[in-house]
């Protein structure tokens, strides 16, 4: 996208803050219509109506919401740590709109092609976890204190089988690149790699039952590592108040929850990338068929989109049937389940690879 | 220099949101575990004793309401029979059957209120919201009658406020069929939900002598394994006539006392409360609704204890009468009070995430711990 940019304009430093822009922009359009469709969602679910005053059935809540945001007065409690307690909500935010970067839409919308893109995410959302430990130090409140800690302890367990699956993963494509990661699994939806990806005969059938046991257990290490119910503990409203930001309010607040939504859909898109397919549509693309070749980086956008969203909805789902696990039963279930089983998956993943 | 380690004190409410009203815990933590907590009482104090002293005997009944808010039909039931049992009256039958009637409906609906924060307190929102649907039906059935939806000052001393809107049989009847496989689709979604049962199992176990010790009731002690329920074991008004079971903790996802099972034992009520609606509904003769009692009660001289079975547990009002149209005291035990007495031991060694699970499944109302 770099290069399209760069060739129409001619300019480098114009090329890169329209291609910075891109994510930015996506990571607001994500947390508009997420919390948009949180509330709609979960009044379904709730046998509720949900907003409907605003707009057409409501639309307008959330924007509607946001300008209070951008209006509210940036309140703060006394004695709290100033630098760290500003520095925090914009750290976390940076760390989850930063890996958009590296997120392929399409074939042709993509930030930036590293070949290390899987790796610079998953580092690069570590940063979070730094911003939450300074929010919840810095605000001198007890339930922040207690919902960083939780938060910062959940976050770094459930990177590990988090990882450790990623790494199944890189150890049957070769390589780090979400784009190559995608177009491995291109064509129909039996060569994603959740259906054992592009392998033939007898090892395609044998990866499918590991894949399958792959998926789910970074699905729900994901889920905890964007404290989704039931793993929430860091936010746990009726323990914690708000967790770690407690004392937040109006812009700095809006920050947190912004990030929040970008990176539920930021995991949804890795997950999808992982396993499903990512951009690659799974029934061929109307572009092909008809001859049309612009269409095409359309359609992947939109197989995208619906996959990342239908993880979200998924995680939706949960967050409004699950009641929420308790911190030490959140922490036994990652070092006692999902880690052991990952490790295994990981190694059965790597023998069946070498047939 | 040698490093000195404390404990971190907690402050939780008045204004929290689980701690269901304005009560105030003190937890001295040590990283997540509770080693001790000590309920600060007194910020819904409204001086219910007192106030009652200086009103009528019949004045009283609407500032029995707001003890326990979520059961204010119990209140008013209580008072009434220990002002009559005073007067020495009788009231009429159809007066009896409206009244348990009404009671049971109401104790279902309280029951909602419990089973549904407690769960909400432990994070599943959504049986919260399907519960207040469900007792909106029970409050819509109510309000048809007695016009309020909270505080209905309903049962009066020798009678009721209003009688029965004609529909009133009908959509009871209805509400009963509507309701009974809604207690199905809680238990699924609910009861049996496994993160729920961790959550609540063997947490905040409260061994049978203990719950004798402090003076629980109700729910609380029932789910420690002891069969007492005052409208078998004492019973007031025309329960002796109805079939019904008493629930009691048995232990089934952990040990019994545990949080689990003063959260079934709710459950399993609800439909003993249906049982005795469905008992009653057809019975209910003709008649008035106002037995013959002056406008000025004055009762004689002397001492009463009368105490009825409230969803949260004994409620009694113990009354001294001086001859005069006023009460010389009343005294109430609220049984929220009394249960919540025992919050201290319960939560001894467990993690802060437990206190709220624990404080949800003894259901205390704010109003009648502080009246």
């Amino acid at each position: 996208m770099y290069q399209y940019f760069y060739d129409l304009t001619g300019n480098t430093i114009l090329a890169t803050l329209v291609v910075a822009v891109f994510p930015l922009v996506n990571v607001l359009i994500v947390a508009l219509i997420g919390v948009y469709l949180e509330r709609k969602v979960s009044a379904w679910i709730q046998d509720r109506v949900g907003p409907n005053r605003t707009g057409p059935f409501g639309l307008f809540q959330t924007v509607a919401d946001f300008v209070k945001m951008l209006q509210k007065e940036d309140a703060t409690a006394k004695d709290i740590d100033s630098k760290l307690y500003n520095i925090a909500p914009v750290l976390v935010f940076t760390g989850s709109f930063a890996a958009y970067a590296a997120i392929p839409f399409s074939s042709k919308l993509i930030g930036s092609e590293a070949e290390v893109g899987l790796f610079y995410v998953i580092a690069i959302s570590s940063l979070v976890v730094g911003g939450i430990l300074m929010a919840g130090w810095s605000s001198n409140n007890k339930y922040s204190l207690l919902g960083a800690m939780r938060s910062v302890a959940q976050i770094i367990s459930y990177e590990i089988p988090t990882a450790i699956i990623v790494l199944s993963i890189v150890m049957l494509t070769g390589t780090l690149s979400l784009d190559k990661i995608s177009n491995m699994q291109t064509a129909y939806f039996w060569n994603w790699n959740i259906l054992g990806g592009a392998e033939f005969g007898i090892t395609k059938f044998l990866l499918i039952p590991f894949m399958v046991v792959g998926f789910i257990i970074i699905f729900i290490s994901t889920l905890a590592e964007v404290n989704r119910t039931p793993f929430d503990i860091p936010e746990a409203e009726s323990e914690l108040v708000a967790g770690y930001f407690t004392e937040y309010c109006g812009m700095k607040w809006a920050m947190f929850m912004l990030s929040e939504y970008g990176n539920m859909f930021a995991v949804s898109a890795i997950v999808s990338i992982l396993f499903f397919g990512g951009y690659h549509s799974p029934i061929g693309y109307l572009g092909n068929s008809l001859g049309v070749e612009w269409l095409i980086p359309f359609e992947q956008a939109f197989w995208f989109l619906a996959k990342g969203w239908l993880f979200i909805l998924v995680q939706m789902w949960l967050r409004w049937t699950l009641p929420r696990l308790r911190v030490d039963q959140l922490m036994s279930l990652c070092w006692k389940y999902l880690i052991p089983y990952a490790f295994v998956n990981l190694i059965i993943i790597g023998v069946i690879s070498l047939l | 220099m040698a490093l000195k380690t404390e404990h971190m004190v907690l402050n939780m409410g008045p204004q929290h949101p689980s701690t269901h009203g304005v009560l105030r815990l003190e937890l001295e933590i040590e990283g997540e575990l509770v080693n001790k907590v000590t309920p600060h009482l007194g910020y819904l104090h409204r001086c219910f004793e007192k106030h009652a002293e200086a009103m009528q005997y019949n004045q009283v009944v609407p500032y029995t309401d707001r003890l326990d808010y979520l059961a204010a039909i119990g209140n008013n039931f209580g008072y009434a029979l220990a002002v009559e049992k005073l007067l020495g009256i009788e009231v009429p039958e159809r007066v009896e059957y409206i009244r348990v009637i009404m009671a049971e409906l109401q104790r279902i609906a309280s029951h909602l209120v419990a089973i549904g924060s407690n769960g909400a307190d432990i994070g599943a929102l959504t049986p919260f919201l399907y519960l207040f649907r469900d007792r909106e039906h029970i409050l819509s059935i109510i309000e048809e009658t007695c016009g309020a939806r909270m505080l209905y000052n309903y049962i009066w001393i020798g009678g009721l406020s209003h009688d029965i809107h004609p529909d009133f049989v009908r959509k009871t009847k209805e509400f009963c069929n509507y309701f009974k496989p809604t207690i199905v689709e809680l238990d699924n979604l609910l009861s049996y939900n496994k993160i729920f049962i961790e959550r609540t199992a063997n947490i905040g176990v409260l061994p049978v002598d203990t719950a004798i010790n402090f003076g629980s009731s109700g729910p609380t002690l029932r789910g420690s394994g002891i069969k007492f329920d005052l409208r078998s074991d004492d019973p007031y008004s025309i329960y002796d006539r109805f079939d019904f079971e008493i629930p009691v903790g048995k232990g089934l996802m952990g040990t019994v006392g545990d949080c689990w099972d003063r959260y079934y034992v709710r459950i399993r009520e609800m439909e003993q409360s249906l049982r005795i609606i469905e008992q009653a509904i057809d019975h209910i003769p003709d008649g008035d609704v106002q037995s013959a009692i002056p406008k000025r009660i004055k009762p004689p001289k002397g001492t009463v204890y009368r105490r009825v079975e409230n969803p949260r547990g004994e409620l009694g009002y113990f009354i001294i009468s001086d001859g005069t149209v006023n009460p010389f005291r009343v005294k109430v035990r609220a049984p929220s009070f009394v249960n919540l007495e025992v919050l201290g031991e319960l939560c001894k060694g467990y993690l802060v995430a437990d206190v709220i699970a624990i404080l949800g499944s003894i259901d205390i109302v704010l109003g009648e711990v502080d009246r």
